[in-house]
């Protein structure tokens, strides 16, 4: 239960810290506080000199106060540059990230995994030469060139964020499948004529659990930080696009609240991962 | 490997070379137009051909190559120096101080890199000069890129701290400053110089994604961003393969920046 308060605790101190972080970054943005009624012409300059006091005077404690007073409302705001609710913009374009990012973790750690798999079991130095080429490859290019390759070759961008988290997955469960390989009990295991696929089911696989789970927490944050080239250069309509688009109209509102919202669902992701993994060590051992 | 080893090392020393001696080697300024001459194919006097604008694809290789090569190992320096302070003083007081800086890692952890960057970018100005732009671009990077090798580095001054021959020294009356500077730091080279061998890649390769969303280095100041952002107007009607130059060029520095460092070395 102590292990949960901690959890929670760390989730809402970070969710706090990082929201007084962003208000204060929102609060001394460049354009904070400019209103249009600045723009309505029966205004003399008196009126709009005391209309920018009156934003101004502010202060960023306030403002985090007003902040979390609206987001325990369920309201983030509006977006300056595309005149919409956020929560309205997160409520479109947050369910195509999540089936980009589900569909390329599934391919990645697929293609990974399975590569790993296949390097540590037959030992074979073709299949390690081959896929150690391709995930140094993969790790040598940027997310957005391989954007622009793919829509180049006209291969639908959803398959994408699946060969970025492929060379990070292989290459690190690779390691970490070779050394539970070279145990002494699956050494024993492998003496006594065991069945290969038994070997990795009942002796590899459980040893490296705990770190392949931690891994895919890890996971969940490159792919969502990778959907930020490859949605705005492929043209996906996801939040990777909507913060390339606030990012280049100088939306902080927008770009905080959505770089909030991503840390929440990466810190929630990882921690799972690593409680998951913790529990499958206990019980393992 | 050893061999590898040496041959990444000496095919960064060319392109680094090269690239420094942009000014001798390249043909004409990057920034040059060639309005006669949009998209031309490569010829004696473009080695690489023309872009878009008509400006030399050779010459803007060259000093975007330069950009890159010299600013991402600032920035990896100036990561190196923030994590060395912030984590050497947690790993070595201890206590509230070691927690706040894990505390402040684990918080900058916790923010998507990408997204941190873009949130930080879009507050500074976007209409500048080329060179401040490059300004921004690499000290962002150094001074965002820290927390991970932070990490580290306190968790390892924190084993030498408490290691023997630190508490022999403290006995005979060595004061922390002695200790840091005498003791604790010359341990802590390999992992610094690791860290930046890390670093370097990696800011070369958000750099490229930052230039590619047109959130880096402005026009005209040539940088390994903008010139894979040409990919983009690729087409089949006006092919041409010398287009992919500057992408080999890339793909080649980053992967001899991954093989100058040894297996134990990597992250992963």
């Amino acid at each position: 239960m102590s292990v949960l308060a901690k959890f929670v605790a760390k989730v809402v101190g970070i969710v706090l810290i990082g929201g007084l972080l962003g208000a204060t970054l929102v609060r001394f943005a460049p354009g904070f506080g400019v209103d249009e009624e600045e723009l309505d012409t029966r205004l003399n300059s008196q009126s709009i000199q005391n209309l920018r006091a009156q934003q101004e005077s502010v202060s960023v404690g306030r403002f985090y106060a007003d902040y979390l007073a609206r987001l325990l409302h369920g309201d983030l705001g509006v977006s300056r540059t595309l005149q919409q609710p956020v929560t309205r913009l997160l409520a479109d374009r947050f369910p195509e990230t999540l089936k980009s990012v589900a569909l390329g973790l599934t391919l990645g750690w697929s293609l990974g995994l399975s590569f790993a798999i296949a390097t540590v079991l037959t030992r074979a130095w073709v299949v390690d030469a081959l896929a150690s080429f391709l995930a140094a490859l993969l790790l040598c290019l940027p997310a957005a060139v391989l954007a622009i390759l793919f829509v180049l070759a006209r291969i639908p961008a959803q398959f994408l964020l699946g060969l970025v988290v492929f060379p990070k997955v292989f290459r690190y469960s690779r390691n970490l499948l070779a050394r539970s390989a070279s145990l002494p009990h699956v050494l024993t295991a492998r003496a006594k004529g065991l069945a290969t696929g038994r070997i990795l089911l009942w002796h590899i696989l459980p040893t490296a659990a705990p770190q392949l789970l931690a891994l895919a927490g890890v996971s969940i944050s490159l792919a969502f930080t990778a959907a930020i080239p490859v949605e705005a250069l492929c043209d996906l309509p996801g939040i990777g696009q909507l913060a390339w688009k606030a990012a280049l109209g100088r939306d902080i509102t927008l770009l905080i609240n959505l770089t909030m919202i991503v840390t929440l669902v990466t810190l929630l992701a990882n921690s799972m991962s690593e409680w998951a993994g913790r529990a499958f060590g206990a019980r393992a051992a | 490997m050893k061999y590898i080893r040496a041959l990444a090392i000496a095919v960064l020393l060319i392109v680094a070379l090269s690239s420094l001696l942009a000014d001798v080697l390249a043909p004409s300024s990057y920034a040059r137009q060639y309005r006669d001459l949009p998209d031309a194919s490569p010829s004696m006097q473009h080695p690489l051909g023309t872009d878009d604008l008509g400006r030399d694809r050779f010459s803007r290789v060259l000093h975007g190559t330069r950009v890159s090569l010299v600013l991402a190992p600032v920035a990896a320096l100036l990561t190196c120096l923030l994590a060395g302070i912030v984590g050497g003083a947690g790993g070595f007081f201890g206590g509230w101080i070691e927690r706040c800086v894990m505390a402040a890692t684990d918080l900058l952890l916790s923010l998507p890199w990408l997204f941190l960057l873009l949130t930080v970018r879009a507050l500074l100005p976007l209409n500048v000069s080329p060179l401040t732009s490059v300004a921004i671009t690499f000290a962002l990077l150094g001074c965002l890129g820290w927390a991970g090798a932070a990490r580290i580095i306190c968790a390892d001054v924190h084993t030498i701290a408490e290691s023997d021959f630190i508490l022999t020294a403290r006995s005979c009356g060595s004061h922390s400053f002695r200790l840091l500077w005498r003791h604790v730091l010359p341990n802590l080279k390999p992992i610094l110089l690791a860290q930046f061998w890390i670093s370097i890649p990696v800011f070369i390769l958000t750099e490229a994604n930052l230039g590619m969303l047109g959130l880096g280095i402005s026009e005209p100041m040539p940088s390994w961003g903008s010139l894979l952002r040409e990919l983009g107007s690729y087409s089949a009607l006006s092919a041409q393969p010398v287009q992919f130059v500057p992408l080999v060029l890339f793909v080649i520095v980053v992967s001899s920046f991954h093989l100058v460092l040894s297996k134990e070395e990597l992250p992963v």
